[in-house]
């Protein structure tokens, strides 16, 4: 049961992008086709996963041993960093046209402010081995969920008749605004 | 002390559990890249400016590679750069192959031209250009600087005589000053070439000479004198055809209204490159 809540609570009620407003960046840049969306999601409920694990391994079995816990963000950031490495390897050998599409939002994982905030919250609220793994699963499909909403409603605005001053980057801040609104609906279900 | 190094141990160990599986990672993942992208990228100045358009030398690279785009498109490289690219992929220069420059095409600095009016409305050649100017010569230089103002790369000032001049080691042929420009003055020319017709007025011989003391009147002695057939006369302007040119300044040397100048840095060009 403590399972599902911290599952359903990273994923809605707490969202990430919607809700906790993290990882804007590339929920701003990479959000124009689902398709690619959907690519970075994965991308980053991946590095989400392996980074809620590594993170939890070290805060528990290096950091908090020899007390070292201001040396958590440099930890921290050593893994997203590596795990990006990979993902971004791993994406270039199979689909370098996701890889193309992705372009300079791939690396900048590394620098999603996402990832650390969930690996930086599982310390916090002292989660289990197990926990974690679900909050940083939980914290990825939140992401790719809120990416892939944007860009499902910014495919179809390409058809509608925006005013001109609010054409682009304008009609799709509004959108988000809207979405992390409705989001906020979520507040208090768990 | 003691701490210190545990921090400097375990973030060390870290590092180097991550490098490793990383190094495994690379080898295992490597993808085969064209060879000829990695040459080109070689080739190229890989200051990853973003001149050419392109996110980086990297994705410019692979654009020349896949023909997407043109060998002399680093702005930065020039013609050099254009040259070993070519070189690299077995393709021959054309006489665009080099790199491209403004050159201002009019004479009538302050000087040279009448002013029929004083303008004291906006500095900008646009505005003054839609009442018709301040200057006796509808084509000529209105020389308020808007091109001036929207060259990014500093490559452009006024000189004291009211017209633009371009600095032709900074200007990287972006064409915003052509533009800019409402009269059309500017153009863009290959940096080879070194002689340049510098007037713009389509008005007949005897109204040109009244306006400015340097307008091209069409007297066609410098169609006559060129060895090449670069220069025509139309609508009673000379103008030159940059791909035919050699720079032999033989025009230059015939013009009674001094028009045509000649840039004396730049050497007389043997043969057509096209012909190489």
């Amino acid at each position: 049961m403590e399972i599902a809540l911290i599952f359903l609570s990273a994923v809605f009620v707490n969202n990430f992008v919607l809700v906790r407003f993290l990882g804007i960046c590339p929920f701003m840049g990479v959000s124009r086709q689902i398709e690619t969306s959907l690519g970075m999601g994965l991308a980053t409920t991946f590095v989400m996963v392996v980074a809620s694990t590594v993170s939890w391994l070290i805060q528990n079995f290096i950091l908090a041993p020899y007390n070292l816990p201001y040396l958590q963000n440099v930890a921290f950031i050593l893994v997203i960093a590596s795990m990006v490495q990979l993902v971004e390897m791993f994406i270039n050998k199979a689909s370098p046209s996701l890889y193309k599409a992705m372009g300079i939002f791939l690396p900048l994982i590394t620098t999603n402010c996402a990832i650390l905030g969930m690996a930086l919250l599982l310390v916090m609220r002292s989660y289990s081995f197990g926990h974690s793994i679900i909050f940083g699963l939980g914290a990825g499909v939140g992401f790719t969920l809120a990416l892939v909403l944007l860009a499902g409603i910014r495919e179809e605005l390409e058809f509608a008749d925006i005013p001109d001053a609010l054409k682009g980057a304008g009609i799709a801040f509004i959108i988000a605004g809207l979405l992390s609104m409705a989001f906020g609906g979520f507040a208090g279900l768990v | 002390m003691d701490s210190t190094l545990i921090a400097l141990v375990s973030m060390g160990f870290l590092g180097a559990v991550f490098a490793a599986g990383l190094a495994v990672a690379s080898k295992k993942f490597a993808v085969d890249v064209n060879p000829q992208v990695a040459e080109v990228e070689e080739a190229l100045p890989g200051i990853n400016c973003g001149a050419c358009g392109y996110g980086g030398c990297s994705s410019f690279a692979e654009a020349v590679v896949s023909g997407e785009a043109a060998p002399n498109g680093c702005p930065v490289g020039g013609s050099d750069v254009a040259r070993e690219l070519c070189r690299i992929l077995g393709i021959e220069l054309d006489g665009k192959g080099q790199r491209v420059i403004a050159q201002v095409l009019c004479k009538g600095g302050q000087e040279e031209a009448v002013e029929q009016s004083t303008y004291q409305g906006p500095r900008d050649c646009r505005i003054a250009h839609m009442i018709g100017g301040h200057k006796g010569c509808g084509y000529g230089c209105l020389g308020l600087g808007t091109c001036v103002d929207t060259c990014p790369f500093e490559a452009m000032a006024m000189s004291d005589n009211g017209l633009p001049v371009i600095y032709e080691d900074k200007c990287t042929g972006c064409g915003n000053c052509v533009r800019a420009c409402p009269r059309d003055i500017i153009v863009l020319a290959g940096d080879e070439y070194g002689v340049h017709i510098r007037c713009r007025s389509l008005a007949k011989g005897k109204p040109t000479r009244d306006a400015c003391s340097v307008g091209c009147i069409a007297c066609r002695r410098c169609v006559k004198e060129c060895p090449v057939s670069a220069i025509t006369v139309e609508d009673n302007l000379a103008r030159i055809d940059y791909d035919l040119c050699i720079n032999c300044r033989k025009c230059a040397a015939v013009c009674p209204m001094n028009t045509i100048d000649i840039q004396d840095e730049k050497p007389v060009l043997k043969k057509k490159r096209s012909e190489v």
